[in-house]
Order: structure tokens, then sequence, then C-alpha cells
């Protein structure tokens, strides 16, 4: 069995923990689903911004989850092909904020102006989800006391707190004229 | 590709800039891109990776000893002769009396995270924010969710005798110390302050009292959106405790998070009677812009597959669906929250100021009373995500503010990752006023295995000039000028290839700081780092040599000090230098002088006092028609005080 490298392996992980990374995986793979969409569906220059934004912080969030769970000789959920992608997502579709297969139909065929209200309000059901998975997992006996957990889950929090205010304002101050 | 074409368009740019501003660019092609990687055992130990360095050498690198070594190496402080490193596993102090051969002095096991270090006077305070860190310092951790052994909030340590420090005090506070920062007053020597930062999880009010999770709109108490100021009484600091919670972000998103006027109160009554459609968020009633509610009409008319403008029935319809609506937008009624808790604060007691970066915001602050800070400015950018800290400069004229996005465990020095992204930004300052400048970010693509973003750095005390040494983790430590704020340019630079050639590993210098003529890195996996900087086409001995007279008793780079420098010869040729380096005064003036400067030097007291008076004089009267006469006069200034 291989051995965690010491810096993240100081204290024992428990089972939350792992289930919080296995979850958040997939959940950050429907992020950049949606994230994705923005290039073909007549997205602002400002939405087109955030959904790169999210797909390179996610993306990058995703590799660092992934090799906890290495590290750890957990299973990881392998997002390389669109398939295992979907079945991540399938497999973390009782995550709080994931969209329903109904909501992610109506994202992708909604356009412009419509698809930038659509994506910003979907987002944000997403991210508020994600909060919530860090609330729960801090809420779980022993979890969270492995360093390069407890870092993960505040990143989460932090960064997806600072893009769900920009997002409310973005979506308040939507442009109406727009096609 | 497109990327690539990008980034190196971006690093032309730099290039250009550096050989317009300065005589000598940097060596092409970058060495530190592609540089070799190392390896790490299981325990912590490396073997080294291959080194890029330019105008700076490395003097020392120390790894710390076993309890140690695999654990994150986090931030310093400074108090004499010694460097304190904070250590995920408790703090370790060098003696750094011989830069190139630091010795152990002492180390402390207290595991928490961050370790954060700061001194004042003979006490020492550190962070902590995780869940495992334990009241005793002990090891193992806390399972549980609530424990009265928990300590998240600051410790306080006497170290009196370095040898032997003693763990005095503790501060709890609701949401623990991701960092922290120590407030002067100048008026108070007998105490001193600590801001609290961190945005991790508020703690439970069952583990501690009065700690609340909820929105102000429902909890005026929220232990939220506030910054919690600790005052500690230097001769008792066992009477340390939390005199203020700072509500610095009231306000602050749009729309506003409670506290209607009575004039808004009026406004919104007046737009609801005509017909406005009004949404209410938390305690907060908001009237829709326009381009908010056209769209909507539209769709319900869409929906009743309607055509034409909407009706009144489709106005009914929409304001009945209006809070079902908000609360899906807002969530629960809470509404758009804003900024609750801030990353840093680097406060400037010598002008009465402090930045704040504070989640997505970075703050001006009055902290003239520096228990209770004041917000009187805030900025926001597209391009910032998790803003990460902030640094003066001497003349508290420009402000930088950093981003560490991705949180520091990421690596955003890609060439994919674009130049405005995980950078700095820089604002001028004026009459309490923030404007944009120019974005700074490490000019050198690193590669996927290394964590890489803006992180922890400080001013170099080079007169005349705004030069910092920052820590960009496994990017290395970039030294850049950013005197023109709209142009910053690097002028050294430090780098290692990564920590593992084979699996992304976190390391890097985590904060590098200017103290007392040497330049100290705190390496999360590679020990503790010092330098010395090199004269070379960009900085010049002299210049050094200046920065080298600036000296403190102790340094917490996050209590920013005001240089000042003593006047020296070393400062005056400084000065000249610059003047020949920017064509600022003429040349044969800029011959003159250094001949002269360099007579006087050797004459006795009153002859030395009568050239240098007469030298003054002679620079004073050339001044008028020199590009940078200003620069001129200050350095007659400095001529004539002389001894």
């Amino acid at each position: 069995m291989r051995v965690a490298r010491a810096d993240s392996a100081r204290l024992p992980w428990t089972e939350a923990d792992a289930d919080f990374m296995t979850g958040m995986i997939g959940h950050h793979a429907q992020a950049i689903v949606m994230s994705r969409l923005v290039a073909t569906h007549g997205a602002s220059a400002p939405v087109q911004r955030l959904a790169a934004r999210i797909i390179n912080a996610q993306q990058d969030e995703i590799a660092l989850m992934q090799r906890w769970l290495r590290d750890r000789s957990q299973p990881v959920p392998d997002l390389s092909v669109p398939q295992a992608a979907m079945r991540g997502m399938d497999h973390a579709a009782h995550m709080p904020g994931m969209l329903t297969p109904v909501q992610l139909t109506d994202l992708g065929q909604a356009r412009g102006g419509e698809f930038d209200r659509k994506f910003l309000t979907y987002m944000l059901q997403h991210h508020r989800g994600a909060m919530v998975m860090v609330d729960k997992l801090f809420q779980t006996p022993g979890a969270g006391q492995d360093e390069a957990t407890f870092k993960i889950a505040n990143d989460v929090q932090a960064d997806q707190g600072t893009e769900i205010n920009r997002m409310t304002i973005m979506l308040l101050t939507l442009p109406g004229d727009r096609p | 590709m497109k990327h690539l074409a990008r980034l190196l368009l971006a690093t032309l740019a730099t290039a250009t800039i550096a050989s317009t501003a300065f005589a000598q660019g940097a060596p092409t092609p970058d060495p530190r891109v592609g540089l070799r990687g190392g390896t790490q055992a299981a325990n912590g130990a490396v073997t080294p990776a291959a080194e890029a360095a330019w105008n700076i050498r490395l003097l020392s690198n120390t790894m710390p000893p076993a309890p140690f070594m695999g654990q994150t190496n986090s931030d310093l402080a400074f108090t004499g002769k010694y460097v304190i490193q904070g250590n995920y596993a408790g703090p370790i102090v060098w003696d750094i009396s011989n830069p190139a051969h630091p010795v152990l002095t002492k180390t402390d096991l207290c595991p928490a995270s961050q370790n954060d270090v700061s001194v004042y006077k003979h006490l020492m305070i550190m962070s902590n924010e995780s869940n495992s860190g334990r009241l005793d310092c002990g090891g193992g951790g806390i399972s549980d969710t609530v424990s009265a052994e928990r300590l998240r909030g600051v410790r306080i340590f006497d170290i009196r005798d370095i040898n032997n420090p003693k763990y005095v005090a503790n501060v709890q506070t609701c949401r623990g110390s991701h960092t922290h920062t120590i407030v002067t007053d100048p008026k108070d020597p007998d105490n001193f302050y600590i801001y609290i930062s961190g945005q991790a999880g508020v703690r439970s009010p069952n583990e501690l009292a009065g700690c609340s999770n909820r929105p102000l709109s429902e909890d005026p108490g929220s232990s939220r959106f506030r910054i919690e100021v600790i005052k500690v009484p230097v001769a008792h600091p066992e009477q340390a405790a939390i005199v203020n919670s700072a509500r610095i972000f009231n306000d602050l998103a749009a729309p506003p998070e409670h506290g209607l006027g009575a004039d808004d109160l009026l406004e919104i009554e007046a737009a609801r009677r005509s017909g406005a459609f009004i949404a209410t968020i938390g305690s907060d009633q908001i009237v829709l812009p326009p381009q908010f509610v056209a769209p909507m009409l539209d769709s319900v008319v869409k929906a009743r597959n309607g055509t034409g403008a909407p009706t009144g029935a489709d106005s009914a319809a929409f304001r009945a669906y209006l809070p079902t609506l908000i609360a899906m937008l807002v969530g629960g009624g809470e509404g758009p929250s804003g900024p609750d808790q801030c990353h840093d604060i680097t406060v400037y007691p010598g002008i009465g100021l402090a930045g704040g970066a504070c989640g997505g915001y970075g703050l001006l602050l009055d902290i003239k009373n520096p228990a209770n800070p004041v917000r009187i400015g805030a900025v926001s950018d597209s391009n910032f995500s998790y803003w990460h800290s902030a640094t003066f400069n001497n003349d508290g004229t420009k402000l930088l503010f950093s981003d560490e996005w991705g949180g520091g465990g990421a690596p955003k020095c890609r060439a994919s990752d674009k130049p405005e992204w995980g950078a700095d930004a820089i604002f001028a300052l004026e009459n309490g006023k923030l404007t944009f400048k120019s974005y700074y970010k490490l000019p050198a693509a690193q590669t996927a295995f290394e964590n890489c973003v803006a992180h922890n750095g400080s001013l170099i005390p080079i007169p005349g000039r705004d030069v910092m040494v920052q820590a960009w983790y496994q990017g290395g430590i970039s030294v850049f000028d950013f005197t023109d704020a709209s142009h910053p340019t690097e002028i050294a630079y430090f780098d290692r290839g990564p920590v593992d050639s084979t699996r992304f590993t976190m390391g890097g210098s985590w904060s590098v700081y200017w103290y007392n003529g040497v330049i100290v890195s705190s390496e999360i996996a590679r020990g503790l780092d010092i330098f010395e900087l090199l004269p070379s086409a960009h900085i010049t001995q002299n210049e050094i040599d200046a920065a080298k007279t600036v000296r403190f008793e102790q340094l917490n780079v996050q209590n920013q000090p005001k240089f000042i420098w003593p006047t020296t010869f070393a400062l005056a040729r400084a000065y000249i230098d610059q003047l020949e380096r920017t064509k600022g005064f003429k040349a044969s003036m800029i011959t003159t002088t250094r001949a002269d400067l360099a007579r006087a030097e050797k004459l006795r007291p009153a002859a030395r006092k009568r050239a240098l008076v007469a030298l003054a004089a002679h620079i004073n009267r050339d001044a008028p028609g020199a590009p940078e006469h200003e620069k001129v006069h200050k350095l007659a200034t400095i001529v004539a005080a002389l001894r």
C-alpha cells in the first residue's frame, strides 16, 4: 500500500473526508460541463470570463482531489472520458445544488441573454450546494482534521462564496436589451 | 497554442519595457522555464531540483529537524538576530546572525494550521484556524465537532528567553485565525492590537459562546461580516481579549445588506405606488431596474404562448412569482451578502491606513484609532478571485493587492493561465482614492507540478524607488520595481524546479521578506532560504548599501514599518546612480558629484563639512534644468546633511 505524503497526512482522514472529495469531484465536473456551454450559446463577455475562470479553477481542484484520493488508495472518479464524467455526475446526483437533467437541458436550450440569465441562476444554485457540502463536512465528527481536506474545503468555500456574490450582482444587473 | 502566444507576447512586452527602462535585459530564454525537478521522500526529505537565479544569490538553504520536516513551513517574523518560521507542527526559531549558516535555536511542537507568527516586544503571536488545533498544543487533533479542548484563534507566547518560549495566553475566535496582523498604536506603546483574518467556518455556539453563522439580516450579532480586534496589554498578555468586532463590510455589496435610511424607504414606497417591482431580500427592499424586469415580463408573455407587450395580468403574474424567483436567485431570502471576512490585512500605522484583501474586494481602512478600523474605500476587479494581501509603497501613494487565486495549492502560472489572473494589481492611492494602474505576474511559465500564484512579499528599502520581493510558491521569488505603477518590471529572481519531478507536490516560497540586509524565504517543503541581492544594471551596489542602512529591531511585514534612511554616503551615491540610470541629471554633474563626494569623504570633519556644503550648493544651482529636479534637490539636501 502506498504511503501518503507526509505533508498531507499528519492526522488520520475519515470516510467523510473521502466521501467529500469523491462527491465534490462529480460536483465540480458538472460545473465544468455547464461552463463549457458558454462558447456555443451566445454568452456575454462577462459570463464567458466567469465561465473560463470556473473551468480553470475547478479543473485544478479536481486534479487536487483526485491526487488526495489516489495517495490514500481510494477509488478515484475518472473524468477523462465523457461517459465516465457523466457517471461521476450521476454518482454525485444526490449532492446539494446539482442540476437535474431537466435543468441541464433547459440551460442547454437557452441562447444569448436568456442563456446568461439561466447560467447565472443555475450556477448560483450549484455553488450554494458546494457551500452546503462544506458545512456538512465540518459537522461530521472526525472530518476535516486532515490539513489537506481542511484547506480544500475552505478554498472551495472562499472561492465559490466570492463567485456567488459576483454572480448575484451580475444577475441583478444583466442588460435586458440582448436578444 | 493561442494562450501560449498571448503569454509570449506579454513576456515580450515586459522585456521591451525592461530594455527601454534599463540598460541590461534579463537572460533569454528565461532559465526558469523547464527547470529540472527533484524528488521528495515520504518522510519529507528532498533531493534538490535545478535552480535559476538572476541578480540574486542563495546564501543558505537549511532544512528543519525531523518532526518539522515534511510539514508545511508558513509565515515569518523577525526579532533581533532571529527569524521565527511558522510550521504546521509548531514554530521554529533560527539564529541568522550568519546568513550563510543559520543555527537552529529552538523548536516547539504545537501542531495547527497555519501557525502564522508575529512578534511584538517579548511576545510572539501564532494563528490557528484548523479544527485539529488543541488548546494544549498537543498532537492527535480533535475529532469531536464540539470540544472544549479545541483552540481556534491566536496563541500568545512569552519569548523573553527565546530558548524557552512560554505559552502564556490564547484568545478564541469564532472563525479561528487564518492569519493575523499586529497593529501598533503610535500613541500607546503599552498595548497593541491584533486584527484576525480568515474565512473558515463559524464555530458552534456550544463550543464558543456567542458564535453565530446566521446572516446579518437575521442576527445582528452574526460572526460573519466582521473582523475581530484583540487588544493585548504588553505587560499582561493573559488579559488579551477581543475589544471590537469591526463591521467593515457593511453596505459593501450592491444591493445593500441592511439598514436602509428613512429617505430610501420613502423612495421605495413612492416607487411601489407608481407600480415598480420591488424585490425583498432579507430585510432589504430593492427597486428592480427595468433591464431586469423587461425580459422577465417577456418570459411571462412567452410562457402563455403570447406575443406583444405584457398585459396587466402578466405583470400581476410576475409580481406573484417574484418572491419565489428572488428566493431562487439569492437562496432562502438571505441576499447577496458581499464579503464577510478578510484573508489578510496589512496595516501601515505610519500613515494611519490599512489595506484589506477581503473576499473579492480590496479595502482601504482608516486605522488612526486602531481599536476601531473604519472602511474608507473599496475596489473590486473582475480578473481577481480571492484577494489575498496588500502592500503599500513607502510613501503611501500606491497600494498593491495580490490575488491568491486557487488558494495557493494550484498551479496558476502555466503558459495557459492568463497573466492578469492570480497576479498583483497595483493601484495609485491619492486622497483615499484607489485607481487601478496595472497587473504584475511572475513572467516565467511554470509546470503543472508547481503550485504558483501571487503570495507574500515585502518592500526592499531601495531609497527613491518602489521595489518589492515577492513569493510565488514554486514559481520562486521575484524582485520587481513598481516605481512606475503602470509598468512594473522584474529586476531579479530565484527559482527551483518542481519539488517532485514526477507528480504535483505542495512546495515553494510561502513568504519572502527583506530583513536587515538579507532576503529570507520560508520554503514550504524545502526549509529556510536566505539570499543576498546582487548589484546589476537594475540595482547598484550603492543602492543595496543604502537599503542595508535601514534596520529594525523587529519586523512583522503585515505591520508595515516606514523606511527612514539614515543620511549616509551610500544614500547620496544611491541617488546619484539613479539619476545616472534615468538620465535625470546631466552627465557632467553626475561625474563631478561622484568625484567631489569621494574627495570629501577622505577629508577631516571640518574640511569635509565645508566641501559637502559647497557641493550641495553646486547641485542645487544646477537642479532647476534637470529632468528630475526634485530628486536632484533631495540629493543636495542629503549631501548638505552628511557628516
